[in-house]
């Protein structure tokens, strides 16, 4: 590392760990002024006037509209396909199937290496002769124009036999239940079990001891912009153009160039606008490559934009568990173990390139996490149902395992008649445990939950909220305060796809340039799809260089602009990219300043850089404006000493490496109404405290921890992917599928913790997911707590009225 | 299945008023307004989200007052004013709404954005006193993923206190 020694943070040259503490955070560049700012995003003007570049506002020459004939079915071989009436329509460029595009597509199989065991079956671009879920891609109709290509999908005769079907989780492994590949010999896609030891032991010694049965129904990310993509190859120059609403282009790249056998040089992925991702957008879906290989095949721009029918059914789903928890405690409040048995239904194909186990491997690796009991025992089957393809969304694991641990915490909380904050507080991991490993043996750098609840119970005025509720429960008003401690994981090294054989880059590049004008551009390979990751790229440019925010620029989402990465996944964005910045920034300021003192003929240690200036570092005096540097250093290199070479673009890397995630951690609180004879629940008020290490930007970090925590809200009161008995998606719109609206979410207040990782110079942890990691968890206590005198209690998500009011008796 | 049909679409000429230029088109009958304005008038600032009017983001102005563009015909428009996001950020009407929503960060990935600022128009000009209650309520026909509303919220309210304060100031 070549930055001034000033530069470094004040925690890296502290010996002594940091404490987590709320006192003011240092900042992490002496003279940082961006840096922990809640400063406006720079580029939302154009979003916010409609002039945004979203896929579907492309429009090539010669551009051709993709639309999919899919399944109507779970499981059916397709016995015909006749295509010529649909030929004949107007403006019809081509009818393909499934065989058409193997000949230039290969088949992937999506497995990963350090998930023991994991098994999938090839997966082609559309169906060969046999569909698994009703939503997948059988036959495709190009034509000039969408509307062309959807009238002439009318008069596609696909015939086909219905094949039985498995689409009930719980009984995918029984031996009448048909096996969808029966070259796999079962159902079963992943499996893993964990167990400490001592388990048995702890629960035969334990005071108490609670089960509960949780399910989580099947979701889905609905972003707003549906998935997208324009291909535009090129048969001239052999390249690849995919212009893409993704989130992680460089894998994209890689994808294509492999299952086509073009030379990755020739590959190039765009992504401008991303209208939402949440981790719907960050697989390989197999329209994807039909798309491509229609390009190929026709050698012209082809776009496929999935209407909000073909999202519901081809989109990734997730989160459909059936939980069986135990819990163990002592009669004074000590968590002895906690013990799961998860089964999870996925497709019938694991998803490329992450595959479909992750999530559920998480859910182990994640149970029990904030808390410091030493046994621990989980049961994991990942089975493959004839449903949508189900992967990694927004949270990936978290939610479930949260709600699920924090679900069993509280029934401790209520059999002990104990406080469930004062229970929490108990059995959390210290503070000054760190480093440490949970009991699932997961590497925990530095958390802060002793400090994370004392915070929230100031927040929300705990006991002020006890008394009202008591108050009101004597008027027959049932109100309920829930809680959820978590851990999340974040800034991901290569143990999450790397080692597994997934070539899914595990570090970032950010290539920082000074313009002639004194401007400077930051090319970097996170991209952004609305965080505000190029707003806080550009804060941390600014203090890094020593320039005004508005005089930078950043440039993201193209494989051929910058340098190479992973992307936008795992809450990475921030923590990964942004050191990959600050090392670029912290590079391009030295070679400014070697520059500066050639030209002014001074040591360059007697000069430092503040607001585009050099300037003198003892007085502050400017001494040369960068734009008179740029002009001397682009246009008169004759006037600078022979054998001296300006390097005014710089590129550094960054890898998290020292440990496999950096942990977060933070508690939600959610306060609830629930009304015994409607089951109507009323979410009155959401608090979260969170550490997620430096917070770069205040503003933007708020807004991502309340969009996250209102999606987990959806996740716990709403949203559901209903399926009939014949594996049939039943409410595949938005009239039908809800999601949460203004008008039922409360008001969301955050606080901070601040315990900087370490593991960079930065210090920043990820913060997109943590609120949908806890905020399932928080409101489902809360309505139990609500519910608890009626003597009722629900633990089946989403938690509607009708489950609530089959608890209380009220509906058979 | 019967043979494909082979006569096109029928289509009409539509005259109407378009971010205040006066335009004349041949449409098809069966076209979308969102489908015209992005397609046919080059306007990509109304999204499409559902095309079931439920979301919202496909909201435009037709005689001033709002409407799914996905539940409306562009022959509907003939005769009438349409107005997009497009037109509406020129003419600077939802300049201070904008700039609210830029300050508190309400808008994450910008889909929705267009949609929500015309539906939050129409309510500060019929609502100058509605609550933070029922400006949620409001909005609710707008589906945001990303923000969890609350910025959103604030934002407007920014502005129905700052009309409100500026309408007082005028009085006095």
């Amino acid at each position: 590392m070549n930055a001034p020694e000033s530069y470094f943070l004040r925690h890296v040259e502290a010996e002594a760990r940091p404490t987590p503490v709320a006192a003011p955070l240092a900042a992490p560049l002496q003279d940082a002024s961006h840096i922990g700012q809640a400063i406006p995003r720079p580029n939302i003007e154009r979003l916010a006037q409609g002039r945004g570049q979203y896929v579907d506002d492309l429009e090539l020459p010669r551009m051709a509209h993709v639309v999919f004939w899919r399944s109507p079915v779970a499981h059916c071989h397709i016995t015909s396909i006749e295509r010529d009436f649909a030929r004949m329509m107007p403006g019809v460029l081509a009818v393909y199937d499934g065989k058409d595009l193997a000949t230039i597509c290969k088949p992937w199989v999506a497995t990963l290496s350090h998930l023991a065991g994991i098994k999938s079956a090839p997966q082609y671009p559309m169906a060969l002769d046999r569909a698994c879920w009703q939503g997948e891609p059988v036959v495709a109709v190009v034509a000039k124009t969408r509307a062309e290509a959807e009238d002439a999908l009318q008069y596609v005769q696909v015939t086909w036999e219905d094949l039985p079907s498995a689409v009930d989780m719980k009984t995918a492994l029984h031996p009448d239940t048909p096996v969808i590949h029966p070259e796999l010999g079962d159902n079963l896609c992943f499996s893993r079990t964990l167990d400490t030891g001592g388990v048995d032991e702890a629960f035969a010694r334990a005071d108490v001891v609670v089960e509960a049965t949780f399910d989580f129904g099947r979701h889905t990310g609905v972003t707003l912009e549906t998935r997208c993509q324009i291909a535009d190859y090129s048969p001239a120059s052999g390249q690849l153009t995919v212009y893409h609403s993704q989130q992680a282009p460089h894998m994209m790249q890689d994808l294509y160039a492999r299952q086509f056998d073009l030379p990755e040089s020739s590959v190039r992925v765009i992504c401008k606008d991303v209208g939402g991702s949440f981790g719907i957008k960050v697989h390989a879906y197999p329209d994807d490559f039909a798309t491509v290989a229609i390009s190929i095949l026709l050698k012209r721009p082809v776009k496929f934009v999935a209407d909000r029918l073909e999202s519901f059914t081809s989109d990734i789903h997730a989160r459909e568990h059936h939980i069986k928890g135990r819990i163990a405690a002592t009669s004074a409040g000590e968590i002895l173990a906690f013990e799961i048995d998860d089964t999870t239904g996925i497709g019938p194909y694991s998803m490329f390139p992450r595959t479909s186990g992750i999530e559920g491997n998480q859910v182990v690796n994640l149970t029990g996490g904030p808390y410091k009991h030493k046994a621990y025992r989980a049961k994991l089957n990942v089975v493959f149902l004839n449903k949508t393809p189900t992967c990694q969304y927004r949270g990936v694991g978290h939610p479930v395992a949260c709600a699920v641990t924090e679900g069993l915490v509280d029934l401790v909380a209520a059999k002990l008649g104990m406080d469930p904050l004062e229970l929490r507080k108990r059995n959390v991991m210290p503070d000054d445990s760190y480093p440490a490993t949970g009991a699932s043996g997961i590497k925990l750098e530095v958390l802060s939950h002793e400090a994370c609840l004392r915070k929230m119970e100031t927040l929300m005025d705990y006991p002020a909220l006890l008394a009202e509720q008591a108050a009101l429960r004597a008027q027959g008003i049932y109100r309920g305060i829930g809680f959820a401690t978590l851990i999340e994981l974040t800034n991901p090294g290569a143990a999450f796809y790397g080692v597994g054989g997934a070539r899914i880059s595990a570090q970032d590049g950010a290539t920082a340039r000074l313009e002639p004008s004194g401007a400077v551009t930051v090319m970097v390979s996170v991209g952004e799809q609305g965080q505000g990751t190029e707003a806080i790229f550009s804060q941390i440019t600014a203090d890094a260089v020593g320039v005004a925010m508005s005089q930078v620029r950043i440039v993201t989402g193209d494989t051929q602009a910058t340098p190479y990465g992973g992307g936008t996944w795992a809450s990475r964005g921030a923590g990964i990219g942004g050191e990959a910045v600050l090392q670029a920034g912290l590079a391009l300021r030295t070679n400014i300043l070697k520059v500066a003192g050639v030209i002014l003929k001074r040591d360059a240690s007697t000069l430092s850089l503040k607001q585009g200036a050099v300037v003198d570092a003892d007085s502050g005096e400017a001494l040369l404006p960068f734009a008179e540097l740029g002009r001397v250093a682009y246009f008169r290199p004759d006037t600078l000493p022979a054998g001296f070479t300006p390097e005014l673009m710089v590129t550094r890397h960054y890898a998290q490496r020292d440990y496999p995630f950096i942990f977060t951690n933070g508690v939600q609180a959610s306060y609830v109404e629930v009304d015994s004879e409607t089951g109507f629940v009323k979410l009155l008020k959401h608090w979260a405290v969170e550490d997620c290490g430096r917070v770069i930007n205040p503003m933007l970090v708020d807004e991502q921890i309340r969009g996250a925590i209102v999606q987990g809200i959806g996740g716990a009161l709403f949203e559901e992917c209903l399926y009939d008995a014949a594996g049939l998606l039943i409410n595949g719109s938005m009239a039908d599928y809800l999601v949460p609206m203004a008008g039922e979410m409360p008001d969301i207040t955050i606080a901070h913790i601040e315990t900087p990782t370490r593991s960079s110079m930065l210090g920043a942890k990820g913060a997109g997911e943590a609120g949908t990691a806890g905020a399932p968890g928080a409101v489902v206590n809360a309505i139990n707590d609500a519910l608890r005198p009626l003597k009722a209690a629900v633990w089946s998500q989403p938690v509607t009225p009708e489950k609530i009011l089959k608890a209380l008796g009220h509906i058979p | 299945m019967h043979e494909p049909m082979t006569d096109l679409p029928q289509t009409q000429t539509i005259r109407f008023t378009l971010n205040g230029q006066s335009i004349e088109r041949e449409v098809q009958a069966r076209t979308h307004l969102v489908d015209f304005l992005r397609d046919g008038a080059e306007l990509k600032g109304s999204h499409l989200g559902c095309e079931h009017g439920v979301c919202g983001a496909c909201t435009v102005q037709l005689d001033g007052q709002i409407v799914r563009g996905c539940l409306v015909l562009a022959v509907q428009a003939d005769g009438r004013s349409v107005n997009t996001v497009e037109g509406l950020s020129d003419s600077g009407a939802l300049a201070q709404l904008q700039a609210a929503f830029i300050r508190r960060n309400a808008l994450q990935c910008g889909f929705c954005t267009s949609g929500m600022l015309l539906a939050a128009h129409e309510l500060i000009e019929q609502r100058p006193n509605a609550t933070r209650e029922e400006v949620r309520e409001w909005i609710s026909g707008n589906y945001c993923r990303c923000t969890g509303y609350q910025a959103i919220v604030d934002a407007i309210c920014d502005v129905l206190a700052e009309r409100k304060t500026a309408a007082q100031g005028a009085k006095a």
